[in-house]
Formats: C-alpha cells, structure tokens, sequence
C-alpha cells in the first residue's frame, strides 16, 4: 500500500521533515527525534523544505522554526495547508518567544501545536503519539 | 592519568560549570540524549554552537563599530545567539543577551557596547571551558578505544 501522504505512518519509521535555520538547533531537533526512533531530514529555511516536500512523498510531520530569513515558520505553514497535496501534513512551529498573537495566528493557520524552545524529547513524544506511528 | 582520574576530573569540571551558572538543565538534557548510537552529540552541539557564536559575535561587533547603529540588526543577531545559547544550556550568555536585547529595543547604543562585551566575557569564559571538556572527553575516549583493540 502507498504511504498515505501526512499523519499516520503505513510501515517503516516515520519521517519527520525538521525546518530551523540554526544549526545548533537542527542537530538538538534531529537528535531528539532520532532517539524516539524516527527517520529525520534536517534543512536549513522554508524553500528548501518546500523544495524536498516536492520530491519526497514520505514525510508525516513538520516541524519547523517560527523565526527565519526569507521564509518565516508561518509562511512555511501556509504554503502547506495551501496545499492539495500537502496540506494533510501536520505541521508544529517551533519558536524561543512566547508570543501570544504569534501562537493563535499559527495555529488558526492549521498548526497543530506551538513548542517552545528549548525543545525537550517529551515535547517530541506527545507530539508525535499524537500524529506517528 | 589513569581513566578513572580523567573521568572525575571531567565531571568536577562540569560540576563546577553548572555550579557557575554557565550551564543550566538543558545541558543536562543534551547529556542525556548521548548515547552508544551517538557518543559524539555533545561535542558535535558544543562545536557548532562556538562556531555559530563566533559568526555572531564577528557581525555584531561590525554592526555595533557603525556610526549609525541599525538596531534591528544587531537585535536579530542577538536573538539568534540567545536562541542556540537557550538550546545548548549555555545559561549566562543566554542571560546577557537578554540584556543586549533591552538595550537594543531603547536603541541604547552606550549600553549595547557594554551588553556585547558581557556576552564576548561569559561566551569566551564558556569557550574555555568548553575546549576543556572535550579535551578531557578525546582522552577518556581514546583510552577506551586502545582498550578494545
């Protein structure tokens, strides 16, 4: 069977697409997911995310910075949930402020969950019982 | 020196940076997540935070020599080193860019100069540390290496 595009996994590790332009952060956020046992792709802005969402038909969550150049979280998020093809894909923001405004206009975009940095691995595991297995 | 004796020193040198205040819990957590499928994490995040830091450090230090301050830069710049510091438990620098961000947002450009010299002093004084941790880490593992060979 076709992995289905978004939320549950059909076989195989989730695929978790990780989008912050720190690189610091990309290698706590990659790691944390890895220890919970699923596969990873790291990028560095919202193109290039964007980029590799049109070529792998595999990825089941994203989670992805609020705050970068060229391309905010935000943006990112709108794009997905604007589209056909994407838009199943649950998408979290990741952001190190805690902004009100920020945080009900993320999720009124379709975001299904705002975290707070520094992003702890019991963060990771209620999101993803949540939206992987 | 004996394994064992570099392994205390490395965890009284630890201690000691937690005890100072340059690390809080995240270090702790980022400790946590080393394990046998990835004995290097932690180096790995000390090395590229140091990298990241000093990239910033260099930008802000350009920005700031300007005759015309452009805040919202140096404000992003600090922003982004006060969010890796957050993220690598680095606790003192992270505090003094919280500092350096009240200084930018009252456009203080006397303040700002004195904020980036704290966040060059606590990042500097964390670097040391820093290179002596990883340095004591390279031994005990490359004890451990000759060990099993």
């Amino acid at each position: 069977m076709a992995m289905e595009r978004g939320c549950k996994s059909t076989g195989g590790e989730p695929h978790v697409l990780a989008v912050d332009d720190s690189s610091v952060d990309r290698a706590v956020i990659a790691n944390v997911l890895r220890s919970s046992k699923y596969r990873v792709t790291a990028v560095d802005s919202g193109k290039r995310a964007l980029e590799l969402l049109g070529l792998e038909r595999d990825v089941n969550m994203i989670i992805t910075d609020y705050w970068m150049p060229e391309m905010t979280g935000y943006e990112l998020l709108k794009r997905v949930k604007e589209s056909s093809e994407l838009k199943q894909i649950p998408v979290v923001i990741m952001s190190s402020e805690n902004v009100p405004n920020r945080i009900s206009r993320c999720l009124e975009e379709g975001a299904e969950d705002f975290l707070l940095k520094p992003i702890q691995p019991s963060d990771v595991s209620r999101l993803c019982s949540r939206f992987l297995r | 020196m004996a394994p064992t004796a570099l392994q205390e020193k490395l965890n009284g040198l630890v201690n000691s940076m937690f005890a100072e205040g340059l690390l809080d819990e995240q270090f702790q957590q980022l400790q946590m997540l080393q394990d046998g499928s990835n004995p290097g994490f932690v180096a790995e995040v000390v090395t590229l935070f140091c990298e990241d830091s000093e990239r910033i450090l260099a930008e802000l230090t350009k920005l700031m020599d300007q005759a015309v301050v452009d805040y919202s830069k140096v404000d992003a710049y600090v922003h982004q080193l006060k969010g890796s510091s957050s993220s690598v438990g680095a606790q003192n620098v992270k505090l003094a860019c919280i500092q350096f961000r009240q200084f930018c947002e009252d456009n203080n450009k006397e303040g700002c100069m004195r904020a980036l010299n704290v966040v060059k002093h606590e990042y500097y004084h964390l670097r040391s540390k820093f290179e002596t941790m990883l340095h004591l880490e390279n031994r005990i593992q490359a004890y451990e290496t000759k060990q099993q060979s």
